[in-house]
């Protein structure tokens, strides 16, 4: 191999090769974090709070149901943002960090479906309605297929690093167009969101918020959910760029060979 | 720009190229529905607007894999590509070949069914507008997820599979026009957000398509 | 041992082992799969070491 080709294969792997060490070194932290918030959470939201005064214990299903919601949403602006990061700087970990990231998208998305449904049942009495924040999350469901079918499909990594970012962005904004018209198109029987508003937090709110006593557990389940986001993405990237080293490696040995 | 217009106009009509198909399609589609939901023509009239809308859109989506893969296959992309016309308006061209040659046939057949599925009378005419305003932008949407899978061996599938997501408000808000013009209710709303979708859509997502097509090219 | 969730503990319990039973596929998946590639290109790596 001539030192050209050395100095060039060395600077492709030096930010993968630095992501990988580092990440690495604080891996470990995240998963316990994530362990811990989602034990001490997730047992203090089962065991430990009262029934809700209107929707009795299935009020406990919260602390699955919002996180995963939240992350679900919060999954693809990160994939948009390293999608945005590939294609203007074309760091390589960058595609691979959502590639890595889309199905993750998909669990969060099918736990908010999945709990959302079973909750339903009881109190709206259907597992299922066309309500407009259902409907939304179905479409996000199938962007994030729509994503990975992509991936999946074609065969030269930095194409369709190339082609899954594009459809990443504009994507994006038919799924932010579909949420507007699915608003649009029905009013629905979904409460809204009512976590995050300022009321609900400190009190104020006397109209759907949630109170103190759920919110603390739900906040640490919350936590939870987003450190075991971050410790999955990297160790899924992780995988991805071990995945291309291997393919890399391979290629250049039947080259060599 | 009008003599690539006219080539693709003329591969469209000549024998074998499947013009016309999607237009059978649809034909097919409506008279299944009444097999399906049963012959009741109150029921008929209360879904027909969706139901036109629906099946405009999949017949327009079965022809989407033919739009690029044609000159994909035989090279005449690559020499698009070289050719001092700017991809962007290669594909808008073709975009348009698209609307002209499935989606402006949907719309004039759409009426004809409408009568088998007892469309309510004051339908008809915004039945027609609203796929009139909204089928563009289903050409231009199809070009930009033809042009993501030209590259593919088996891209039908999958072409589908992305294309549909992003057929979603186009589909929401036409339908809405067809259901409200249908029943008697003010349109306006709906009309406008349809329009807005296409004319964003027709001014916007061929620099994707382009953007796309230089890496499928690469 | 189990907090009495009134009528609605089908419910509840459902949701809670639908929602883990995916996170730990999930984990469980992305583990096994890192394995197997670390593995692999860790074979490779020797390989190629010993090759030259």
């Amino acid at each position: 191999m001539t030192i050209a080709a050395k100095a060039n294969a060395l600077w492709e792997y030096a930010n993968p090769r630095k992501f990988l060490a580092t990440s690495e070194r604080v891996l470990p932290f995240f998963w316990i974090g994530a362990g811990l918030c989602l034990v001490v959470g997730l047992i203090w939201g089962f065991f430990f709070t009262p029934d809700d005064y209107k929707q009795g214990s299935t009020v406990k299903i919260i602390y699955l149901h919002v996180p995963a919601a939240l992350m679900a949403i919060n999954c693809w602006i990160m994939m948009l943002a390293t999608s945005l990061v590939w294609l203007v700087r074309r760091h390589h970990v960058s595609a691979l960090a959502a590639r890595a990231a889309a199905p993750i998208g998909i669990v969060m998305t099918l736990i908010a479906l999945a709990t959302g449904a079973i909750w339903g049942q009881p109190m709206w009495g259907t597992w299922w309605a066309w309500d407009p924040r259902l409907t939304s999350f179905l479409i996000l469901f199938l962007f994030y297929l729509g994503y990975v079918a992509l991936w999946e499909a074609i065969e030269d990594p930095d194409t369709a690093a190339d082609l899954t970012s594009v459809l990443c962005l504009v994507g994006s904004v038919f799924a932010f167009l579909s949420r507007y018209a699915v608003n649009f198109w029905n009013q629905g029987l979904h409460q809204g969101a009512s976590v995050m508003r300022a009321g609900a937090i400190t009190g104020t709110d006397t109209e759907e918020k949630v109170s103190n006593i759920y919110f603390y557990p739900l906040l640490l389940c919350i936590i939870g959910f987003v450190l075991l986001f971050i410790a999955l993405v990297f160790y899924r990237t992780g995988t991805e760029i071990r995945a291309r080293r291997t393919k890399a490696l391979m290629a250049r040995e039947r080259v060599n060979g | 720009m009008i003599a690539l217009l006219l080539r693709d106009l003329k591969l469209a009509f000549r024998a074998g190229s499947g013009f016309g198909l999607g237009l059978a399609f649809f034909l097919i589609v409506t008279v299944l529905v009444p097999f399906s939901v049963g012959p009741q023509s109150s029921l008929l009239s209360t879904i027909a607007p969706g139901v036109l809308w629906l099946g405009a859109l999949l017949a327009c989506l079965l022809s989407l894999d033919r739009l690029l893969a044609l000159d994909w296959e035989d090279g005449s992309l690559d020499l698009l590509a070289t050719a001092p016309l700017p991809l962007e308006s290669v594909v808008t061209i073709k975009a348009l070949a698209h609307w002209l040659t499935t989606g402006l046939p949907l719309v004039l057949a759409a009426p004809f069914l409408g009568v088998l599925l007892n469309l309510p009378v004051p339908g008809f005419s915004w039945l027609v507008i609203s796929l009139l305003l909204g089928t563009p932008a289903m050409s231009v949407i199809g070009t930009f997820g033809a042009a993501l899978t030209v590259g593919l061996k088996r891209g039908g599938l999958l072409l589908s599979l992305l294309v549909l997501p992003l057929y979603v408000p186009t589909l929401i808000f036409g339908a809405e026009v067809a259901r409200r013009g249908a029943t008697g209710m003010e349109t306006q709303t709906p009309l406008l957000m349809l329009a807005g979708i296409t004319a964003a859509t027709v001014a916007l997502l061929p620099f994707a398509s382009a953007a796309v097509l230089r890496i499928n090219l690469r | 041992m189990i907090p009495d969730l009134g009528k609605y503990a089908d419910t509840v319990l459902w949701s809670y082992v639908v929602s883990i039973g995916l996170l730990i596929a999930l984990v469980g998946f992305s583990v096994i799969r890192g394995r197997k590639v670390r593995a692999e290109m860790e074979k490779v790596e020797q390989r190629m070491s010993r090759n030259g």
